[in-house]
């Protein structure tokens, strides 16, 4: 997909994303229900096994990337400001991209047992 | 930031009354928005109250008999009568119309007539739409063709072809939707709005033009086209019934199959 100017890129990536998550927070949803208890040590047991790291893992880097997405629209609609534009886009795109590594690197922590 | 607040010069003020003449006994009110851009005054709102036993059933005659009868200062833009020339648009009670074809007994209660929103105002109903002409001229309206039709005779076209013009060919640029479509209101510098997306629409999908994908280029822009969230105002405004929207939603669609 090319995304030369950003604007079908954009569109395509978020309904992409969109759609996915549709999945994705059913399971995460019933699965965090299902747990007996929300201790650390069940949450390592849950996260031992390797489905269930990497759809975590898939929870967080596609619904952070939605939410960057989405924010960078009513940035993009409510911020007449070219230049403070750039820089709410470019703040929420390191905040997202932060929390997603922090999220990738705990499930990791979690699932390895470290 | 977007304002959301008006600005001091722009808040509207209680205006002149004018009362129903003696005998009246079927009277409606008018409550008409006011401005001069000319004079440096807030806007105000005018109250006018008419006989509807002397008047024509719909609101663009209740105009004319005001500005005939009442207050010849009265400014608005009217023309065929009759839900063509789109000259008459207005907000109506709240929402975007054509005085001609919008009936007075269909609206309940006091009759709100204001300018459309979010466009600058000249004079009372007229609101200056030059910026909404140059987004439809940067379209590129007009049917652009390289090759020569056989025997240099007319264009043809087969019917199904012809049937996809159909919901878009129909706009008369009243302004209608794009005036009540909010995002057009935050970024109407720069997102095209629905009524010149559906007037690109409407060469996109036409078989005899040759620049389609010159066209889809065009529009793959954040603000030109990806403005649009699908609120559907446009669609529902439109006094000729038109669905802009969905011609949005299908030059999204055929943007990304031109993009994978």
């Amino acid at each position: 997909m090319s995304n030369k100017h950003g604007g079908t890129g954009h569109y395509w990536v978020q309904s992409l994303t969109a759609v996915a998550l549709v999945p994705l927070t059913i399971w995460f949803c019933f699965s965090i229900a299902s747990l007996p208890q929300m201790s650390h040590a069940n949450l390592s047991a849950w996260m031992n096994s390797p489905f269930n790291a990497a759809m975590m893992i898939l929870v967080i880097t596609v619904g952070l990337y939605h939410a960057k997405l989405g924010l960078q629209v009513i940035a993009e609609d409510y911020i007449s400001n070219r230049s403070t534009r750039v820089i709410t886009i470019a703040s929420v795109t390191m905040i997202c991209a932060l929390f997603a590594v922090i999220g990738v690197v705990s499930v990791l922590k979690l699932s390895f047992g470290a | 930031m977007a304002d959301f607040k008006l600005p001091a010069n722009s808040i509207v003020k209680t205006g002149k009354t004018f009362d129903a003449p003696e005998g009246a006994t079927r009277v409606k009110t008018f409550k008409i928005y006011r401005y001069d851009a000319s004079n440096g005054k807030n806007p105000s709102v005018d109250t006018y109250t008419i006989d509807l036993d002397k008047c024509g059933p719909m609101i663009l005659d209740a105009l004319i008999k005001i500005k005939s009868e009442i207050d010849p200062t009265l400014s608005f833009r009217r023309s065929c009568r009759e839900g063509i020339c789109g000259s008459c648009a207005m907000n109506i009670d709240g929402s975007n119309t054509l005085a001609c074809t919008m009936a007075i007994e269909d609206v309940s209660g006091d009759i709100k007539v204001y300018p459309l929103p979010h466009q600058p105002v000249v004079k009372d109903l007229v609101s200056d739409l030059d910026n909404f002409y140059k987004q439809y001229e940067a379209v590129q309206p007009w049917m652009q063709a390289d090759s020569i039709p056989a025997g240099g005779r007319e264009r043809l076209q087969t019917k199904e072809d012809r049937d996809l013009l159909d919901g878009s060919y129909e706009c008369i640029m009243c302004a209608c939707c794009s005036t009540s479509c909010p995002s057009y209101w935050w970024n109407s510098d720069e997102y095209l709005g629905p009524a010149a997306l559906l007037a690109a629409y409407r060469w996109i999908v036409d078989s005899r033009d040759d620049k389609t994908d010159e066209r889809l280029a065009a529009l793959d822009d954040p603000f030109k086209l990806y403005r649009c969230h699908t609120i559907m105002n446009c669609a529902t405004v439109c006094p000729k019934g038109l669905n802009p929207a969905q011609a949005i939603a299908d030059t999204k669609k055929m943007l990304v199959q031109r993009n994978l």
